[in-house]
């Protein structure tokens, strides 16, 4: 195959497999995790906390205090790694132009120079954190394949992306296309895989300020 | 310098060119853009001239298969005097069918004598793809295309595979290929296969490399996929004189809109320059006049292969081909059929362990029970 027909697979078949695969194992873990229910607190709530819910899926999103001082790398490594991807994928031209194509929605983007940077960024994070779960023996005890997987499926769409928009290899097309694959191959094991969190963030969030609001824990 | 000595043999260019009266001064200039063609370091083009003038007119034989003639329009229609004109002094064209007087068995004659003349030092340039679902596609005096390419090069020097045709297939090989339409690389395995692809190839690269051959009577440096670098090296978007609007993202989003007057890039319009590896926007079209990004309209990548089955020409790079919504639609019921489906388990699940629980009295926990 060559690195055109790769790019043409890609682009096409490539494409719908792991947006089908995306759709299918989104609602397959949609019904498990909700299906799965919880059973009803028959204790009575011990203090009235309207909304805590909500206000934890914001809240969880800044480290606790003194945390980022005792350990930095994780804190600010996941932050700029966070933010850099999301930047990356929704504000730079041709990523936009993807997603209007599906979604028909389109808004300003910014400037490639800029979106390269925050890339950049994104990368050298995503290293680092790396190095410190590798180099810290407590993470590296806690981590496993799962991990290191999810890790891997967000490193290399960044990365071949990289090498493509700065012609770092020979052949633009084929870093392209396996630019493009690296992508697909994120979105269909999105749903099987820690990356799953991107979307079960929110509930997951709010169920645990609701449970603590019940509980009379500060959320 | 003496650049038509009067020792040079009869059939020399430089010969052939003082007979032509072709003043210095213009041959001069020609040698000088042909080394700056070839990327060849300044002051050059000295050693070019003095290379070219006492090199004898090279035998070219050049073969058409499944084309449109589109690449010798291209080399021809070019505005006389120009490069490319001046060219057609430098190579003696024996056998090419839009171009030669003769016809018929005298056509095909004088592709014979060519080769029996210069036995292993003619050039073979071939345009078109060569059908092999079946011979009888594509035939000249009776004889496949197949067989003559076979014949032809068995004693060439070496073969110029020019425009996408004859290089990847081109037109004649996008899906679903009817007539089972091969590059010209996939039948001649030895001997030098140079590709100049474009759909059509621009008539300086075409004269460039054979400038190159003659100057130096070797081929140029050839890329991975038998292109010479120094036309093919960067891709059209790296030289772009809009890519300073692609880099600020500011894109025209129909062609007749704010940004397409303004020049903006045309990306979003299905622009392919990012994946197109050819001279365009620096050697240009008609003269060095423009091409196609200058004239408003984004690059098509004829010069890729494949470029016919790339999806939709107007649609951003970036944007998958065919999203079907039939795949999705399935996709959707699929996985919510699948999640029932692990409901049904777990409500089973559930079910099945409330039916096997035993409920524990005080009695149960007395510790003599067994007693
Ligand atoms: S017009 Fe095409 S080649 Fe030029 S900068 Fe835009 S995308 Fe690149």
């Amino acid at each position: 195959m060559s690195a055109n027909e790769l790019l043409i697979w890609a682009r096409g078949s490539g494409f719908n497999l792991a947006l089908a695969l995306l759709v299918v194992g989104l609602l397959l873990r949609g019904f498990e995790i909700f299906s799965l229910g919880r059973k009803t607190d028959l204790a009575p709530a011990r203090a009235r906390s309207p909304g805590s819910g909500w206000k934890t899926v914001f809240s969880r999103t800044l480290p606790p205090l003194g945390l980022v001082a005792r350990s930095p790398t994780t804190y600010l490594g996941g932050y700029v790694f966070h933010v850099s991807l999301f930047l990356v994928i929704f504000f730079y031209p041709p990523h936009i132009a993807f997603l209007h194509a599906l979604t028909g929605a389109t808004w300003p983007a910014l400037a490639t120079p800029v979106v390269d940077g925050i890339a950049a960024m994104g990368l050298a994070a995503l290293v680092a954190l790396l190095v410190s779960r590798i180099g810290n023996p407590v993470k590296r005890f806690l981590s496993g394949f799962a991990d290191y997987l999810a890790w891997t499926l967000a490193f290399l769409p960044m990365l071949t992306g990289y090498l493509a928009y700065h012609h770092l290899t020979p052949d633009y097309s084929l870093t392209l296309g396996l630019h493009i694959l690296s992508a697909e191959l994120m979105l269909a094991l999105l749903p099987f895989t820690r990356l799953f969190h991107a979307v079960s963030l929110i509930a997951a969030r709010w169920y645990t300020g609701e449970n603590f609001g019940r509980k009379g824990v500060a959320t | 310098m003496d650049l038509f000595p009067a020792g040079l043999g009869h059939d020399s260019v430089g010969a052939e060119l003082a007979r032509r009266g072709v003043p210095r001064r213009e041959f001069l200039s020609f040698c000088a853009s042909l080394a700056a063609l070839m990327a060849l370091p300044a002051g050059s083009e000295a050693a070019v001239a003095a290379a070219v003038s006492a090199a004898r007119r090279q035998s070219v034989i050049w073969l058409s298969f499944q084309e449109c003639t589109g690449c010798a329009e291209s080399l021809t229609r070019s505005h006389s005097p120009s490069l490319e004109n001046l060219l057609f002094d430098l190579i003696s064209l024996d056998y090419q069918h839009t171009l030669q007087a003769a016809s018929g068995e005298a056509a095909e004659a004088a592709r014979m004598a060519a080769m029996r003349e210069n036995q292993g030092k003619y050039l073979v340039i071939v345009d078109g793809s060569v059908p092999l679902a079946n011979p009888g596609y594509c035939t000249i005096a009776g004889m496949s295309v197949a067989d003559i390419l076979r014949e032809t090069v068995a004693n060439a020097m070496a073969v110029v595979a020019v425009g996408s045709c004859a290089a990847y297939g081109g037109l004649p090989a996008a899906q679903p290929n009817p007539t089972g339409a091969v590059p010209i690389s996939s039948l001649v395995m030895d001997k030098p296969v140079v590709n100049v692809p474009g759909c059509p190839p621009i008539p300086t690269v075409i004269t460039g490399v054979l400038a190159y051959f003659l100057t130096f009577g070797r081929l140029p440096e050839l890329d991975a996929q038998g292109r010479p670098k120094a036309f093919y090296g960067e891709t059209i978007h790296d030289r772009c004189y809009r890519r300073p609007f692609y880099d600020q993202g500011k894109f025209a989003e129909s062609f007749d809109d704010e940004g397409a007057r303004k020049g903006w890039c045309l990306f979003k319009l299905g622009c392919r320059g990012p994946i197109t590896y050819n001279a365009c926007a620096t050697t240009k079209w008609n003269g060095g006049v423009s091409f196609p990004i200058q004239s408003g309209h984004g690059c098509l990548g004829c010069s890729e292969a494949k470029f016919w089955d790339m999806g939709p020409f107007y649609q951003p790079l970036s944007t998958p081909t065919a999203t079907s919504r039939m795949n999705l639609a399935g996709a959707a019921v699929a996985g919510a059929a699948a999640g029932l489906a692990v409901l049904a388990a777990n409500l089973g699940k559930k079910s099945a362990a409330q039916a096997a629980h035993e409920p524990i009295g005080v009695a149960d926990l007395v510790k003599d029970k067994a007693k």
